[in-house]
């Protein structure tokens, strides 16, 4: 009876001490979750932050300033002959006619300094604009026609409201007669803002009008495709060898000691390797998207290999016993079976790896991909720099031009970021196998 | 009582010593399957102790023992599986039909097409259920086309007695079935592969009492055709499948014979004691 009696007292009095923890135990939990969700808001604050003040400052590097000019192309004024050749048209004096359309819209000019003022307004670009039109049509000598030329840095500037005209005229680069000027040539409609085509078209330029992405995009896809090339079928054999076939003992404990320390290696260490293996030692070109992928290869192979390793060893081991008590090689357990169901792990290890590639700027430094380089590279062998080196290049820039393209070209990057990320997440969803 | 008390003061070998030799027939006429003086080690330890068995033809046996006696091992060393394990090195005679299996000119691969092997926990492949039982024919190419290969995974899901169950869904998951249907798959797919001996490792313990009935009546009927030779930890299990018994001890294979003589007349004190729940 005693006992009995204990019993519920007993078990009445642990319910009481449970219920008394309660409290505290959801207070915590509540707490914890408090935690995760300002955690969580505070970084997507800070993110969009980030890309809200990037767009901001890009934006308008989308756009550019244009001036609708009266250009006469006389051939006396272009210092040619007749039938000119190529080279001659190349090296002919298209500034010459520029100034003289200028000088023709805006006749009272009549000072030197003045003029001088007025000859800044157009783009050092607005020639090649012209050489370029020539060359492809050299009918167009001793023809008259209107044409919408770059505006200079200031101008373009001043047309998207960056230049602060309360200053005193001292003070400021752009000047109360060229911003009359540009009054007037707003009121005739002959200046405009248009989509920036020049962006995505050339490569680096001096002048931030003429000065495009796309070399350094280029660069970078191509130094990326010689990275992923090496490194995934390296990596992924790799992890395969030592995750499948290798026999366990002090060599391979060795390698993976290793492998492990090289992921932990600064990327710069690898540009100095690259230097000294690549350049130095087998005299690839230097500059070339062929050595900077081989430079990122060896920085993302032990990324890749150990994010593999981890997605095979994730693979039930029942599967792989399956397959072998049916008579699969090694081989074929591991490429029937195993690899397919690790493939989306390794995808997204290869993908950081290639995430970190493209961000990579100090390695890239170090075999040359700094050099200033206006072509657009063609082939692994080109000189050519990548968005993160162009991106460091042009935020040193004083110009106003400079520092919209820097935000456009980190934008180009995100961009470039995001949508290797889809194509990755669509791979995976692809093998994928919740089953 | 007296072993029980020694064992204490004793090394495993020289318990395994005194365990003295097998009792009961090892051998049969015409084994398909035998093992002679076989002793396993996984690295230093040694796991199994000169076993002598046969496995016949037309027959199951069934293997018992106290957890952790070597009846996987044994079983993992008749189709090589034990390779996969590095530590793991197989002295002794393991014959199919007459030929050394550990042989050097052996390929594992071929011997595990003829001795297939059923595991305790039922492993179906990512796959769709066809997929599934279709790809041992496929890896081993015992099919010319595809009516052949379906004709193959047909017979063989029927076989195992799941074809009813899963004819309407041959493209489903083979994991999305229940685990006792995923066992009776795992069976189809080990079938499939027309081997000659099938080994079956608790294929039971995962399941409930009425899919353990079907396994066992395929079982019984897969006999006819088959040699299989099955590891459960249930007396019951073993008395209802099997025709011969055999009773293992740390390793050692104490007491071999007919499944009604190990049951009802034991004739070592030992698999007396693990039959009568007494010990293990
Ligand atoms: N991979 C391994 N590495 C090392 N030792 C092992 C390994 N597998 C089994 N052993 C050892 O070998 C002995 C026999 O193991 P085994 O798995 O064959 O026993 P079992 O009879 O199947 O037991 P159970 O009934 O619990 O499945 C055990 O002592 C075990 O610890
Ligand atoms: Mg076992």
């Amino acid at each position: 009876m005693n006992q009995e009696s204990q019993q519920p007292s007993s078990r009445g009095s642990a319910t009481e001490l449970v219920r008394a923890g309660l409290k505290r135990r959801y207070a915590r939990e509540k707490r914890f979750r408090l935690y995760g969700l300002t955690a969580i808001f505070g970084s997507l604050a800070f993110l969009a932050v980030l890309i809200i003040s990037i767009t901001v400052r890009g934006l308008p590097a989308f756009q550019q300033t244009f001036i609708q000019l009266d250009v006469t192309l006389d051939a006396g004024t272009l210092g040619l002959t007749d039938n000119p050749d190529n080279a001659a048209l190349l090296k002919a004096n298209y500034n010459g006619v520029i100034k003289k359309a200028l000088l023709a819209s805006f006749p009272d000019v009549k000072k030197r300094n003045d003029k001088k003022a007025l000859y800044k307004l157009m783009s050092k670009g607005a020639q090649y604009d012209l050489q370029r039109k020539l060359i492809a049509d050299p009918e167009l000598i001793g023809q008259s026609k209107t044409y919408w030329l770059p505006a200079g840095d200031d101008a373009n500037g001043y047309m998207k409201g960056i230049v602060d005209t309360t200053l005193p005229e001292k003070k400021r680069r752009f000047k109360d007669n060229q911003i009359a000027w540009v009054e007037t040539l707003k009121s005739e409609k002959r200046i405009a803002q248009r989509f920036n085509k020049t962006f995505f078209e050339r490569g680096d330029s001096r002048e931030p009008e003429m000065a495009g992405i796309r070399g350094a995009l280029f660069g970078s896809i191509l130094t990326l495709f010689v990275t992923l090339m090496l490194s995934f079928p390296v990596a992924v054999a790799a992890a395969i060898y030592l995750e499948e076939f290798a026999p366990k003992n002090k060599w391979t404990d060795l390698i993976e000691v290793n492998i492990n320390n090289l992921a932990a290696v600064p990327s710069i260490v690898f540009g100095l390797l690259g230097l000294a293996v690549f350049i130095n030692f087998f005299h690839l070109p230097r500059s070339a998207p062929l050595v900077g992928g081989l430079v990122l290869s060896l920085m993302t192979l032990p990324t890749i290999i150990i994010s593999s390793r981890a997605a095979l060893k994730s693979v039930p081991p029942s599967i792989r016993d399956a397959a072998l008590g049916l008579g699969a090689s090694r081989l074929q357990v591991v490429f029937h079976h195993v690899l397919p169901l690790a493939l989306p792990g390794i995808l997204t290890g290869t993908i950081i790896g290639m995430a970190q590639a493209l961000g990579e700027t100090a390695p890239l430094l170090m075999i040359g991909m700094v050099a200033f380089i206006v072509d657009v590279p063609t082939s692994l062998t080109d000189p050519a720099t990548v968005l993160p080196v162009q991106i460091f290049q042009w935020a040193d820039l004083p110009e106003k031009g400079f520092v919209e393209r820097t935000s456009a070209a980190i934008m180009v990057l995100l961009a470039f970021l995001i949508a290797m990320n889809a194509f990755a997440v669509m791979l995976r969803r692809k093998f994928e196998r919740k089953w | 009582m007296n072993l029980e008390q020694d064992q204490a003061e004793q090394t495993i070998d020289e318990i395994v010593a005194s365990l003295g030799d097998t009792v009961g027939e090892t051998r049969v006429e015409n084994p398909k399957m035998s093992a002679t003086g076989v002793d396993v080690f996984y690295a230093d330890k040694q796991a199994i102790y000169g076993v002598d068995l046969d496995i016949a033809n037309n027959e199951v046996i069934a293997m018992i023992g106290p957890s952790g006696c070597g009846k996987s091992t044994l079983l993992r060393c008749l189709n090589r599986m034990n390779d996969t394990i590095p530590i793991c090195r197989v002295t002794g005679e393991l014959t199919l039909d007459g030929e050394d299996i550990y042989n050097k000119d052996t390929d594992p691969v071929l011997l595990r097409a003829r001795v297939g092997m059923v595991f305790q926990k039922p492993n179906p492949f990512p796959k769709s259920i066809y997929e599934n039982v279709a790809y041992g024919p496929r890896l081993h190419g015992l099919s010319r086309n595809k009516a052949d290969l379906d004709d193959i995974v047909v017979t063989s899901l029927r076989k195992a007695g799941i074809y009813n169950e899963v004819k309407d869904r041959l493209d489903a998951p083979g994991t999305g079935l229940s685990g006792g249907q995923q066992q009776r798959l795992c069976i189809a797919r080990t079938i499939a592969c027309s081997p000659e001996v099938i080994l079956m490792d608790e294929p039971c313990s995962a399941l409930d009492p009425i899919a353990t009935a079907k396994i066992e009546e395929l079982i019984d009927e897969l006999r006819e055709n088959y040699a299989i030779a099955i590891v459960t930890h249930s007396m019951q299990q073993a008395a209802r499948v099997s025709q011969r018994t055999a009773y293992f001890h740390l390793g050692k294979l104490v007491e071999v014979g007919d499944t009604d003589t190990i049951f009802t007349n034991p004739s070592h004190e030992l698999t007396e004691n693990y039959i009568t729940g007494r010990f293990g």
